[in-house]
């Protein structure tokens, strides 16, 4: 693979996907600390919300340490470089919580949706155009669509105002061919100023591998997390990906050893538990299952004494996507019932 | 009594508006007589033709001139909420009553089980049916709400994706936020929460519905429980295929109730109970109004 001279933009989520694996209970401090050390190490963009978009705050995704305004507004007027995105799931949140965002300073929003779903996103890709913003679609649980399936999709938001596409592998379920072929598609079918990313899951342990199969067939935005504090397994390890694209030639503007020194001072020491491969996030991506699904998975298996990787395999078994936490509590019900 | 039903006029042949008038055809109290659309392609036009109903594709504008010779004196409109509130200026003019299943929600939220006897009481020109998730799910919060104070309500409507029209994918906000609003004013709950999700699955999955509040005061498990339980008949009675799965869940102050909903398969599968939902409650809204219509007619001799 000679990716050499390639110019790629690396996206931090330890403050929006690390949520997740925070239970949505980052401090302020935490933030503070976190996104100062990234900004310095020269990271371009960082994300933060509720791991569950902006709007988040629920008995069903679990309610944050502080509301979503609160951490933007205490981060953003401290940034040198960076810039800070904000995520937004229709149904969940909606563009009043876009409007505040933009209010507070954020640079880019990045509207998500279930990858078959794309035409939920148009009132707040539309908008998020007009305020001027950087705009991403980002189709969530790209594994279940074709490429040119996933094209199709990605051409609506494309159509919307989106100016930039995300192959979105949220159950750390895809190899690293079905990264290439979908980037590819999108690459090759969506107009040439559009720019595709890749976000990954590290369930299978490929977030690495999978993000430069993605770089390889043409994504320029490519997402990851320091020491990989993301759901799952976590997301890519930023500063891994980012010392193996200095081998490679790739450039992308962040100080090595000092994005290291962020991952191992600051958030190693944040994590509630390892985040690492083990045998409920490598359930998720065998199975398929959207990866915020783990830590609620592990707490219902506790309430109700089943097996939480038998949680998860029934959830991948419903099908179930992105926003159904509500179905972990009544799986682990019917398990326990079902057990006698 | 077939001479004591009451005509109606359907708005919207989508989704909604077809399911409705398949009802609407089986109705002992209102008698569908004109169905409008914009499209005169449309599928919901084409059986609402076969149907024998009146048709016409110039929107509202092509009802409007016949209202007062085919007596029409109750309007359904499941078109969307821009389009509704234009409809219901016209609509009123005529001395039309007018139930709206769009998130406009210009008259007051109505949720048959919990406030439609009132509603028909207070003789309103205009109720709104809040939303698919909104009847699946305010019932639940009010039976809650009934027992002890709800300081926030939440609920989570899942639903196929092929059960979900263009114009609920094109407004969603609308979804989260008229929901949210009706779960506070009819719901009880302090603050109010909704999300929607849709699933793609194929065979397409059942409407799921979840509802969470959080209690002020430790939660009355068993006064819950019964509450809930009377007003999960209630909603049978218009929705035979609204089923308790799980719960209700007590942990703490959380109380957490988990539902399906199964449709009657009139117009989509039964998956889409999301639609059934809607249009049963609506249907029953129409009838009570109907009802108490027919009643001041025959009291003021006017047949």
């Amino acid at each position: 693979m000679n990716l050499n001279g390639k110019k790629i933009i690396l996206h931090d989520m330890c403050l929006r996907d690390g949520m997740h694996a925070k239970r949505h209970q980052i401090s302020l401090k935490e933030m503070v600390s976190l996104a100062t050390a990234l900004d310095e190490a020269g990271v371009p963009l960082i994300e933060i919300t509720h791991g569950d978009g902006l709007g988040g705050a629920s008995v069903n995704y679990g309610f944050p340490a502080h509301t979503d305004e609160e951490y933007l507004s205490t981060v953003i007027p401290l940034m040198k470089q960076a810039k800070i995105s904000a995520l937004l799931l229709p149904g969940i949140g909606t563009v009043d919580h876009l409007r505040m965002a933009h209010e507070l300073g954020v640079s880019t929003i990045r509207v998500a949706a279930q990858c078959t779903e794309a035409d939920v996103t148009e009132q707040h890709i539309s908008l998020s155009r007009e305020l001027g913003l950087d705009t991403v679609g980002f189709l969530m649980m790209a594994h279940m669509l074709e490429p040119e399936a996933l094209l199709k999709q990605a051409k609506l938001m494309e159509s919307y105002g989106a100016n930039c596409i995300y192959c979105t592998d949220s159950a750390g379920y895809m190899l690293q061919d079905d990264v290439y072929n979908r980037i590819k598609a999108l690459r090759d079918g969506l107009k040439p100023e559009t720019q595709i990313g890749f976000h990954g899951h590290h369930n299978l342990a490929l977030g690495v591998a999978n993000s430069l199969s993605a770089v390889d067939a043409g994504a320029e935005r490519i997402d990851g997390s320091a020491a990989g504090l993301g759901a799952g397994a976590g997301n890519t390890p930023l500063e891994i990906f980012n010392a193996v694209c200095i081998r490679m030639g790739v450039e992308t503007g962040v100080d090595i050893f000092k994005l290291m020194a962020a991952a191992e001072e600051i958030v190693v020491p944040m994590m509630e538990q390892p985040i690492r491969v083990d045998r409920d996030s490598l359930v998720l991506g065998y199975a398929g299952v959207y990866s915020s699904f783990l830590l609620h998975a592990k707490r219902a298996a506790k309430k109700y004494g089943v097996r939480s990787e038998d949680i998860l395999m029934e959830l991948g078994r419903m099908k179930t996507v992105g926003g159904q936490e509500d179905m972990i509590e009544d799986v682990a019900i019917n398990l326990r019932n079902s057990q006698g | 009594m077939e001479n004591n039903k009451i005509n109606v006029a359907l708005i919207g042949s989508g989704n909604i508006g077809t399911d409705l008038m398949i009802k609407a055809l089986r109705s002992e109290k209102i008698n569908p007589v004109w169905m409008v659309g914009i499209d005169a392609d449309s599928d919901g036009l084409q059986k609402a033709k076969n149907a024998g109903l009146k048709t016409t594709h110039s929107g509202v504008d092509g009802l409007l001139p016949h209202i007062e010779a085919d007596n029409i004196q109750i309007a359904f409109d499941a078109t969307t909420a821009y389009v509704h509130s234009k409809n219901n200026e016209k609509l009123q003019k005529m001395g039309v009553k007018v139930i709206d299943l769009t998130p406009a929600a210009i008259g007051p939220f109505c949720i048959p089980p919990v406030n439609l006897e009132q509603l028909v009481n207070t003789n309103e020109a205009n109720v709104n049916m809040v939303t698919c998730g909104g009847q699946a799910t305010i019932p639940i919060v009010a039976a809650i709400s009934k027992i002890q104070s709800v300081e926030y309500g939440e609920i989570v409507a899942t639903i196929a994706s092929k059960s979900a029209g263009p114009g609920t994918r094109k407004n969603i906000d609308e979804f989260t936020r008229t929901t949210a609003r009706a779960i506070e004013k009819i719901g009880g709950a302090k603050k109010g929460k909704a999300i929607i999700v849709m699933n793609p699955a194929e065979p397409p999955l059942m409407m799921r519905d979840t509802v969470h509040c959080l209690t002020a005061e430790e939660p009355d498990q068993q006064a819950i429980t019964a509450s809930i339980l009377d007003m999960i008949d209630e909603v049978k009675k218009y929705v035979p295929g609204y089923t308790l799965k799980n719960g209700p869940v007590f942990d703490g102050n959380r109380v957490s109730v988990f539902l399906e909903v199964a449709g009657l398969g009139d117009y989509l599968p039964k998956y889409a109970g999301n639609l059934d939902i809607m249009t049963a409650a609506a249907l029953r809204t129409g009838e009570m109004i109907a009802e108490q219509l027919a009643n001041t007619n025959s009291n003021t001799g006017d047949q």
